[in-house]
């Protein structure tokens, strides 16, 4: 079988990579996500990693759970299979199709939702199992899908950052993931090609758990009683003549700022979320330092993005179960039945 | 006195944790070794020392191997229920005990015959680690019984040697300990009693062997490569099972690595999840719970329905809730494995009555998943899945290839135009699926639930909804024909009788005693659902069928009336669900009481 896809006519302006494929080859269906999310600069970063690396665009399995988040496999890589499973549950599809193929590149995008909430105990174990694969959560800080609702991820009280007034302690998925033993954690921000394109780049190169919190507004709700962008304030505010779900038309958020450097970017509900990127001194190598400068942003109002920690050697699921090279979706009967002779002598081992 | 050889029921009373365990395994496994027909049940607490448990052993040389009420032997080691275990010994019974510490006299009676043998107070001198004193307490009663019931001693030593191999340390005190008690039985006590065992070879080729084992050898040699699974009481030993063989028999020569992955998940969501996503990839797949992970796995159960995903689970079946009694068999998940989910769902079922079925069903689960792209339900319950019983020997036939149903590899896309996943080519219901990265631009598609055409494509479409719903209601009628056909034994009688899984064990020693009392049954043993047409062709032949469910609810009679869209009252339903599997007793009085209350006829009657 080639991993290489037949030559065919191009747009003589597209760049080809090493496997004379265009980023076009990456693509997947068009979006159906609310013109301006987050989510969808986040396809278009895996797009461009993917062509950027010359991976062979069949040779991925794409998983999700449920929510908008979870629909985006469909927008990147169609050359390859896709799963939508159900809600707070890829984490262990993900884990069956990576122990039925190693050979594969595994991407699984989640929510905030599907990963903070309903899937946590998913999410932590998939991430104590290494198993080598490329975990990014789309994260908005609100349950898109069902319109709105609070999502674990925010912060409490806050108001400054995302506009999202949270009465609870906030989960940080990046800081679970070092202390659980993510081999790889990074954060960034959808709207921040520069920084997220290479950090999809190198999650899908490590050879183990790579878990990569992308912050990714949700332009339509916002959940922000004073907001009047909220699902309710539009509701309320709407007449008769506009639909309870009308969602107003809006522009990508960008970011593009230096590392080491903060920048603040205004939110779709009005409030200013603070980035701060790791500089070039940042040590990757350490877990704890890791966790410890996380920790301390936070506390200042910031949210520190960029490659938060590696491990390089890192072992994953097939090395600390020691598999087989061969994908065990590959193994045959002879590979697989000891055979009569061999049941023979365990009926007598039952005598 | 009135011998008798290899029939009788002893019972087992002891404590749990005290380590009576293998000695009651050896008494037998001992018996098996002559020859005998043996069945043996463990009856215990969901609790790890401290509690009563107890360990039944049918011994019968026709072969009745399911329960029988009433016990002629108890080995009465627990103080705490003398008194039930002293009142469960039929009239003429034998009461063996402890007599270190003299029996209330509270607990006599005079219609059954003590064996009172001081076993604490000879091991006091013999012993003088405590651990050993304790441990020893069931060898010295093991040693006793092969006196009193006239088992060949060398069976046993040699399988304490046979235990111990290499540590001669332990085997010593072991051999010390059965020679006090049987020296002790031969001199001071009446050996041998009425019920005796004698050698004869009515097991042939049989082994003795529980159905957990044998499943995991199924799923073992049906190829299945991921196991995924949650501890649970009473499926926990085929998980742990099919990882140890797999360790042995798995493993690749040169690089010691395996060729097998065995995932103990955090909890039975992401086990069956772990399942699917495997399935998916194209690896063979299976999960082994109990009721309660059934409920948990629901959600997954209805997205593998609809996505059309094989995934192969073991519901090895236990009484009540998760806080009920986890440790007592029932056939509980009938109804809740058959339409496990929300929406239209159906699930293919499995129905394995003996250890050697279990196998059987483990490996054709897996070709039938593959198949079908559907989950298959194998359902056990804890008698057959935890308990030792004489079964016909496992076999495989070497030339048999596993049926990984319908799969395009890249040569097959390319001779296609366009692929569709959910196109009914065949008009059995049953699409082509492909493998993530078989090939570089064809066949790719995305797994969801059912909101997509034929194409795979995303639509809400209420048209291409429908169209799909109608294809998975043709592929149920495919699966109808290829689930295992029920087993029938028709004498054109007008009355039958329906049961299904453990509830075979005693059936036919039922269907004697119903004889000598002049009922006679045709009988169907159910093996698969969706039920195949001679189900429903038995059911309309005959004007009263008994349905026999080990469930307060009668959910075979339900699943039977509405799937068949039968007349419920020509079902008659037998009801067993106390906890212990049904017996031969059971099902033969349930039928009477029915004949007796609608006055119907019986041979004898007839006859006079
Ligand atoms: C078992 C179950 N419960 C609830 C839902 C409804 N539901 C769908 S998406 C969603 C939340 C999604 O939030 P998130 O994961 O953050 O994704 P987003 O839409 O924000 O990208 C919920 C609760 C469901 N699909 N399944
Ligand atoms: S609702 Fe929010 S998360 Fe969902 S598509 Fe619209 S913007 Fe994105
Ligand atoms: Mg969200």
């Amino acid at each position: 079988m080639t991993f290489v896809a037949k030559p065919r006519a191009r747009h003589p302006l597209l760049p080809l990579n090493e496997l004379n494929l265009t980023r076009r080859d990456y693509e997947g269906a068009v979006s159906t996500l609310c013109a301006g999310c987050g989510h969808d600069s986040v396809s278009a970063a895996i797009v461009q990693a993917c062509a950027e690396l010359s991976l062979p665009p069949h040779r991925f399995a794409k998983l999700s759970g449920i929510g908008c988040s979870s629909k985006t496999p469909s927008y990147f890589l169609d050359k390859s299979h896709g799963f939508n499973s159900v809600h707070g549950r890829m984490p262990s599809v993900a884990t069956g199709a990576n122990l039925a193929n190693r050979a594969l590149y595994c991407i699984g995008v989640s929510g905030d939702g599907d990963s903070a909430s309903i899937g946590l105990g998913q999410f932590a174990h998939i991430v104590r199992r290494r198993i080598n694969m490329l975990y990014i959560v789309d994260n908005n800080g609100t349950y898109g899908l069902t319109k709105g609702q609070f999502s674990a991820t925010n912060d409490r009280g806050s108001t400054s950052k995302r506009g999202v007034p949270n009465l609870y302690e906030p989960i940080d998925l990046a800081s679970m993931a070092l202390q659980i033993g993510a081999s790889f954690v990074g954060r960034s921000f959808s709207g921040d090609k520069r920084q997220l394109a290479p950090l999809i780049k190198a999650g899908l190169m490590h050879p183990g758990m790579a878990f990569l919190d992308v912050i990714s507004p949700c332009v339509a709700f916002n959940n922000h009683n004073g907001s009047t962008k909220s699902f309710q304030y539009v509701r309320e505010h709407s007449g008769k003549l506009m639909e309870a779900d009308y969602i107003p038309q809006s522009a990508e958020i960008n970011a593009d700022y230096e590392p080491g450097s903060a920048e603040d970017l205004l939110m779709p509900d009005g409030s200013t979320l603070r980035l701060r990127k790791v500089d070039a001194n940042y040590d990757v190598h350490d877990r704890i330092g890791a966790l410890a400068h996380v920790q301390r942003c936070q506390d200042e109002g910031e949210v520190l993005t960029g490659l938060l920690y590696v491990d390089p050697d890192a072992a994953d699921c097939h090395d600390i179960l020691e598999t087989v090279e061969t994908p065990l979706n590959a193994l045959t009967e002879e590979d697989l039945c000891p055979g009569s002779r061999e049941l023979a002598r365990l009926n007598d081992s039952f005598r | 006195m009135n011998v008798t050889y290899n029939d009788f029921v002893i019972r087992f009373a002891n404590v749990n944790g005290s380590g009576s365990a293998s000695a009651n395994g050896m008494f037998a496994k001992a018996l098996f070794r002559m020859g005998v027909p043996v069945a043996a049940r463990n009856i215990f607490p969901s609790n790890i020392q401290g509690l009563p448990t107890w360990f039944e052993v049918r011994v019968n040389e026709q072969g009745y191997l399911g329960r029988r009420e009433g016990v002629d032997i108890m080995v009465a080691m627990n103080a705490e229920t003398y008194a039930e275990d002293v009142a469960a010994l039929k009239p003429g019974g034998y009461l063996f005990y402890d007599n270190s510490k003299p029996l209330a006299a509270s607990l006599r009676r005079n219609d059954i015959r003590e064996i009172g043998m001081p076993i604490a107070t000879l091991l006091l001198t013999e012993f003088t680690d405590l651990k050993q004193r304790a441990l020893f307490k069931n060898i010295v009663y093991l040693g006793a019984l092969s006196a009193l019931l006239n088992i060949e001693f060398d069976v046993i030593t040699g399988m304490v040697a046979k235990q111990y191999k290499g540590k001669d340390d332990l085997i010593r005190p072991n051999i010390h300990a059965l020679e006090l008690g049987r020296r002790y039985a031969l001199d001071y006590l009446d050996s041998p009693i009425e019920h005796q065992v004698r050698r004869t070879d009515a097991n042939g080729e049989g082994i003795f062997i529980d159905g957990n084992t044998a499943a995991a050898l199924g799923a073992l040699y049906g190829g299945a490569t991921v196991c995924a699974w949650y501890p649970i009481t009473p499926s926990t030993s085929m998980a742990e099972a099919f990882e140890r063989y797999a360790n042995r028999l798995r493993v690749e020569r040169k690089t010691e690595r395996r060729k097998f992955a065995v995932i103990q998940a955090e909890d039975e969501l992401s086990a069956i999840g772990m399942v699917i996503g495997a399935a998916w990839n194209g690896a063979r797949a299976f999960t082994a719970t109990s009721g309660p992970g059934v409920s948990l796995m629901s959600e997954f159960l209805g997205l593998a329905y609809f996505a059309e995903i094989p995934a192969v689970l073991f519901d090895v079946q236990r009484a009540g809730p998760s806080t009920g009694m986890p440790t007592r068999t029932q056939q509980s998940d009938v109804l809740g494995a058959a339409y496990a989910s929300h929406g239209d769902t159906r699930h293919v079922l499995l129905f394995p009555s003996t250890p050697k079925e279990c196998f059987d069903f483990a490996a054709d689960a897996l070709d039938l998943a593959d198949r079908l792209q559907t989950p298959v339900i194998v359902m056990s319950d804890l008698d057959l899945g935890m308990n030792d019983s004489v079964s016909e020997p496992l076999a495989w036939d070497d030339a048999r290839r596993y049926d990984r149903g319908k799969v395009l590899d890249a040569a097959a896309l390319d001779g296609i135009e366009r692929f569709g996943r959910y196109l009914d080519v065949d008009g059995d219901g049953i699409g082509y699926r492909t493998l993530p990265g078989t090939h570089p631009s064809k066949g790719a598609f995305f797994t969801r639930g059912t909101s997509r055409d034929e194409f795979a494509v995303y639509t809400e479409n209420p048209d291409a909804y429908q169209r799909n719903m109608e294809r998975l209601q043709r592929k149920w009628a495919t699966a109808a024909t290829l689930v295992p056909q029920a087993e029938i034994q028709s004498d054109g009688r007008k009355a039958g009788i329906l049961y299904y899984g453990t509830s075979a064990a005693p059936m036919q020693e039922a269907l004697d005693l119903l004889r000598e009392d002049g009922v006679r049954l045709d009988r169907i043993r159910v093996r698969g659902f969706p039920f195949g047409a001679e189900v429903y062709e038995f059911i309309d032949r005959h004007a009263m069928v008994f349905v026999v469910d080990q469930n307060r609810d009668g959910q075979m009679r339900t699943l039977l009336s509405n799937e068949g869209d039968l007349n419920p009252a020509k079902l008659i339903s037998l009801r067993y669900y106390a906890g212990l599997s049904v017996s031969a007793d059971e099902i033969h009085r349930q039928v009477l009481d029915h004949y007796r209350a609608q006055k119907l006829p019986r041979l004898k009657e007839v006859g006079a």
